[in-house]
């Protein structure tokens, strides 16, 4: 009898152990909100990354899009002490105090497609280069209507930092001469919301009848845009571009109501930012400018400058989907 | 004449004092916790169950004024907007040169106005519903933050005002010894004070109450203004958990109070409910949250646990009271049933 | 002598007439809106525009339909975006599965799964005498989940839909959108069905007055379930419609949107606290909700103000149609007095 009550202490002792150096090792990933392809799919890269490195991943998103959500998962990874915390923020600034509580707890934070501020990160995983995403955009217009013409830009919401950054590089980008005869009628707000995305898209059209481009940097906005387009008989006349899901896009691209859009792979984005952030942790890299690691079979990877102050590092060039290539990757993501 | 006693006096006893709706909100919260514990190691930790309250405790600021415009039988959804509203002129106003305590005052100011505002509404023209008035405040007061602040942030607040949210005195966080002594008050304004028996009375016969001689008029603004206050609570609170500051702050949060307040027994037909009830219903959403969270669940199973929390405990509820809680039935209807005055008719 | 027995004016006839019409405030209202935003953008009052706003509008008339009948019971009905978002992703991801299948088909399973969740609604309401905030509330959060679980995380694109499906939406009857022939359709039958049907007229009664409803034999039980279901079938047809106009399906779809039903019913007058509403006034207030969310982006405003004008306008609306309701009493008593 006492032996076997010694026996199963002693196994309760080392799945304890087991356990917390298990759980000491936990790598988790906070998204903007649940229920987005997009975000699943980055996850997914994530948990490939981690756990090709013989880890633990946890995947958390909360329901809405919200920072006050995010702040509450935070604390509860804070609880269960998880080696590092990799935040797609749903506010640059808003996630700083509860951050900064992770990292004076030992837990190692950085972030990925969705920035947060410096004071909270040790350094930023971009998708690409910021100042690259808004110029190839503006480019892409330019192109598409021959150097002349009005244009428009549908968005997120008023409060996403992405686009919202996106879009300034974008207008000053337009101030260069070699834009001097397009003209930017209007940044309007969808929300992210397909109804108000679609009344958006047809309120730009009614209200400025020489638009030629619609410039949507998110993926509900592009496609309800490319909607829009569609069902008023304007494909060809009036042109989308900006950055989209492939699945999203893929009726749009092929009947032409878009010519070309980009995007990046999140997949690989997630899987860059697992690697990243395992040689936080591990401590091959700080997060200061020339730090250098491997991401797996993405290859190595240098940290360099961002733009909001703090450093980050990029995983590419934005990715260009047209009518050749957009048959092999609408059902990829 | 018969032999059936006609007594108002309820009849008292154990098993009818155990029956009550908070008791058994007590047993839930004390399930919650052993489920929680049981899921996860590291829920029993006391400095984070303490700790881990600021993330629900800002929000519980409104349940309590909520609680009084539920019984009132009236809704308020737009304290959401309120706390936005007050938040952003708040921080605005500190980035423009004024002294933070000085901020902090506006913000409470702006909070209460936007309450009175509503109050003023809800009076002048009773022909409103309170739905109506509220949901066009609550689009106005956010629409109003947007005007301000746009697609900006505002913060850079002095280091002390995240004490707020993060500090504690002693073991106790700052969050939860400032509620305790609001939930103290509200329970003695609701529950010890001749306005509270007002709202009571409102709340269950507005008429009767008019002509009972109760300023209706005064208790509306009253309570709308009281709404507004603790709505500014709410937003010093939010404000410094998250050190910053956008119009889209505390989206959602009125859905949330309106549940905890229902949860809590609170009968949106007025009339009835006790502070108890609410103030439960915080802490089992928010440690049910929290020690979900812990083991990570998913926002997909989470939505479906707290949803049928909220109608089970409402079902097994009913199912003891028969119904939910209605202000007494007529006397003249109990007499001819021959029961005596609690026993359902 | 008595006011009446002079001759009647024509300010006195046009109140008169007025007075039976208890919405005209409304109307005037929506009138003069449409002036001021035709003013501030020529390009409102076109046909182009308009048939926008109509299609835009239908799917929020057809809702608020099915909303008025729930609020005139006294309850209401929280859980109608997460039932649209479920039935919306049920109908897609069947019509993925089966390209082929008869639109008809994907509307009356959409209809189908409306009405499995309005059904329990009415069972915790009816039944078991949950309160409707509450059981719609809880409803709300595990139809949404659901449909989470359901899609995987997924949306169900454009390209997964056949031609078939999106043409629910886009394509027209007589001329006229689908969206439109639904949505007048479904009002002329609850126009009637309120107005002139035994059920319709019980409806209001359990909803003026429960106690007495009961006493006097009406089967308050079963019409309570019945709203509630009648409000799951008309979100499981939206859901549809909906996933068919945007040719996409979202976990997220309609996130919140039953605030935009009940602000389009309260708008038209029905009460809150049961036992009133008009179809002619529910008419007019989700057409001038439709109007606030058309002629929004075409006033060229900052959008950032969009959010505050939309306030002040629904909460003009709201008073002016209080003013002229007092002085149309005021008036009316003027009348009566000796």
């Amino acid at each position: 009898m006492r032996k076997s009550f010694v026996k199963a202490v002693m196994v309760l002792v080392v799945m304890t152990i087991a356990a917390t150096s298990l759980v000491a090792q936990s790598y988790a990933i906070v998204f903007k909100n649940t229920g987005n392809p997009y975000g699943e799919k980055q996850m997914a890269g994530f948990k490939a990354g981690i756990e090709e490195q013989k880890l633990t991943a946890i995947l958390r998103a909360p329901d809405a899009p919200t920072a006050e959500a995010q702040i509450a998962i935070i604390q509860q990874l804070i609880a269960q002490k998880v080696a590092g915390i990799c935040i797609v923020g749903n506010d640059f600034d808003a996630l700083q105090p509860v951050l900064q509580q992770a990292m004076k707890a030992n837990i190692k934070v950085w972030s990925l497609d969705s920035s947060v501020n410096p004071a909270s990160r040790a350094f930023h995983v971009n998708q690409s280069s910021t100042d690259l995403i808004g110029r190839t955009e503006v480019q892409a217009a330019y192109d598409m209507i021959g150097g002349k013409g009005e244009i428009a830009i549908l968005s997120a919401t008023s409060q996403a930092s992405n686009q919202n950054a996106w879009i300034e590089v974008m207008k000053q980008e337009l101030k260069l001469p070699k834009y001097k005869d397009i003209k930017l009628d209007k940044v309007a707000y969808g929300d992210d919301l397909r109804d108000k995305s679609v009344s958006e898209a047809q309120g730009l059209l009614a209200s400025f009848p020489n638009l030629k481009v619609i410039i949507a940097p998110t993926t509900v906005g592009i496609a309800a845009a490319g909607k829009v387009i569609t069902d008023k008989g304007l494909i060809g006349k009036v042109f989308v571009t900006g950055l989209g899901l492939p699945s999203e896009m893929a009726t749009y691209i092929e009947n032409g109501a878009c010519p070309y859009m980009f995007l990046w792979n999140p997949i690989d984005l997630g899987y860059l930012g697992a690697y990243a952030g395992v040689a936080l942790v591990n401590g091959k890299i700080t997060g200061k400018v020339g730090d250098k690691f491997t991401a797996g079979k993405l290859g190595a990877y240098t940290i360099t400058k961002s733009g909001d102050g703090g450093t980050e590092v990029i995983l590419g060039p934005p990715f260009k989907f047209d009518a050749k290539n957009i048959a092999d990757w609408k059902s990829v993501y | 004449m018969s032999e059936r006693e006609i007594s108002i006096d309820r009849p008292r006893s154990l098993k009818r004092f155990f029956f009550q709706w908070e008791w058994l909100l007590v047993l839930i919260f004390v399930a919650v916790n052993i489920i929680n514990s049981g899921l996860s190691p590291y829920y029993l930790n006391f400095g984070s169950l303490i700790g881990s309250t600021n993330s629900f405790l800002d929000m519980a600021f409104l349940v309590l004024p909520m609680t009084f415009v539920i019984i009132l039988g009236n809704i308020d959804i737009s304290v959401a907007s309120t706390v936005a509203l007050s938040a952003v002129i708040m921080a605005v106003g500190f980035n423009a040169g004024l002294p933070m305590p000085l901020a902090m005052l506006l913000c409470l100011v702006v909070s209460t106005l936007c309450g009175l505002f509503n109050g003023f509404l809800m009076v002048k023209f009773k022909e409103l519903s309170a739905v109506i008035v509220t949901l066009s405040t609550m689009i106005i007061y956010r629409g109003i933050a947007y005007v301000i602040l746009e697609d900006q942030a505002a913060g850079h607040f002095p280091p002390w005002f995240s004490f707020l949210a993060w500090g504690s005195i002693g073991p106790v966080p700052f969050i939860l010894i400032v509620f305790a002594v609001c939930a103290l008050a509200f329970g003695l304004l609701l529950h010890k004070t001749s306005f509270g028996r007002k709202v009571f009375a409102m709340g269950n016969n507005l008429t009767a109450a008019r002509y009972s001689g109760i300023k209706t008029d005064s208790v509306i603004i009253a309570v709308s203004a009281l709404t507004g206050l603790m709505a500014g609570f709410t937003a010093l609170f939010l404000t410094s958990r998250m050190g910053s500051t956008r119009p889209n702050v505390a989206l959602g949060y009125e859905l949330s109070v309106i549940a905890m307040v229902v949860l809590g027994g609170v009968s949106t037909a007025g009339g009835a409910g006790r502070i108890g009830g609410p103030i439960l219903a915080i802490f089992i959403i928010g440690y049910l949250n929290y020690g979900l969270g812990l083991v990570n669940i998913k926002a997909n199973v989470l939505l479906i646990i707290i949803g049928s929390l909220l109608i089970l405990s409402v079902l097994v509820l009913n199912l003891r009271f028969g119904g939910h809680r209605r202000p007494a039935p007529p006397i003249a209807r109990m007499i001819a049933a021959g029961k005596a005055p609690d026993e359902k008719a | 002598m008595s006011a009446d027995t002079k001759t009647p004016t024509t300010r006195g006839r046009i109140v008169r007439s007025g007075e039976g019409f208890r919405e005209l405030g409304l109307l005037v209202f929506i009138a003069i809106l449409a002036a001021a935003f035709q003013i501030r953008n020529h390009n409102f009052l076109t046909i182009a525009n308009i048939k926008d706003l109509l299609t835009n509008t239908a799917i929020l008339g057809i809702l608020a339909v099915g909303m008025m009948l729930v609020l005139i019971t006294g309850g209401i009905d929280l859980s109608i975006g997460a039932t649209i978002a479920l039935a919306g992703m049920t109908s897609a991801l069947t019509g993925m599965a089966l390209p082929h299948i008869n639109p008809l088909l994907s509307i009356l399973e959409g209809m189908a799964v409306g009405l499995a969740v309005g059904s329990v609604i009415g069972l915790l309401v009816a039944r078991f005498k949950v309160l409707p905030i509450i059981a719609t509330l809880g409803i709300m959060n595990i139809v949404r989940g659901v449909t989470y679980i359901e899609s995987k995380g997924a949306w169900v694109s454009s390209y997964q839909m056949s031609k078939a499906f999106t043409d629910i939406s886009t394509g027209t009857t007589f001329g006229v959108n689908n969206l439109v022939v639904i949505a007048v359709f479904i009002f002329i039958v609850f126009w009637y069905f309120v107005n002139h049907t035994k059920t319709g007229r019980r409806i209001y009664a359990i909803g003026s007055n429960p106690e007495a409803a009961d006493i006097s034999g009406i089967p308050r039980r079963k019409l309570l379930w019945l709203v509630y279901a009648i409000m799951g079938v008309l979100s499981g047809l939206a859901g549809v419609l909906w996933v068919s106009k945007f040719a996409s399906a979202q976990g997220d779809t309609a996130l919140g949107y039953e605030l935009n039903v009940i602000a389009a019913c309260v708008l038209g007058g029905v009460s809150i606290s049961g036992g009133a509403g008009k179809v002619s006034g529910l008419l007019l207030g989700t057409i001038l909700l439709g109007i606030l969310n058309n002629a929004l982006p075409l006033i060229n405003v900052s959008p950032f103000w969009q959010q505050f004008i939309q306030g002040i306008v629904i909460l003009a609306a709201v008073l002016t149609n209080v003013a002229v309701k007092r002085n149309n009493q005021r008036l009316a008593l003027r009348k009566r007095a000796i």
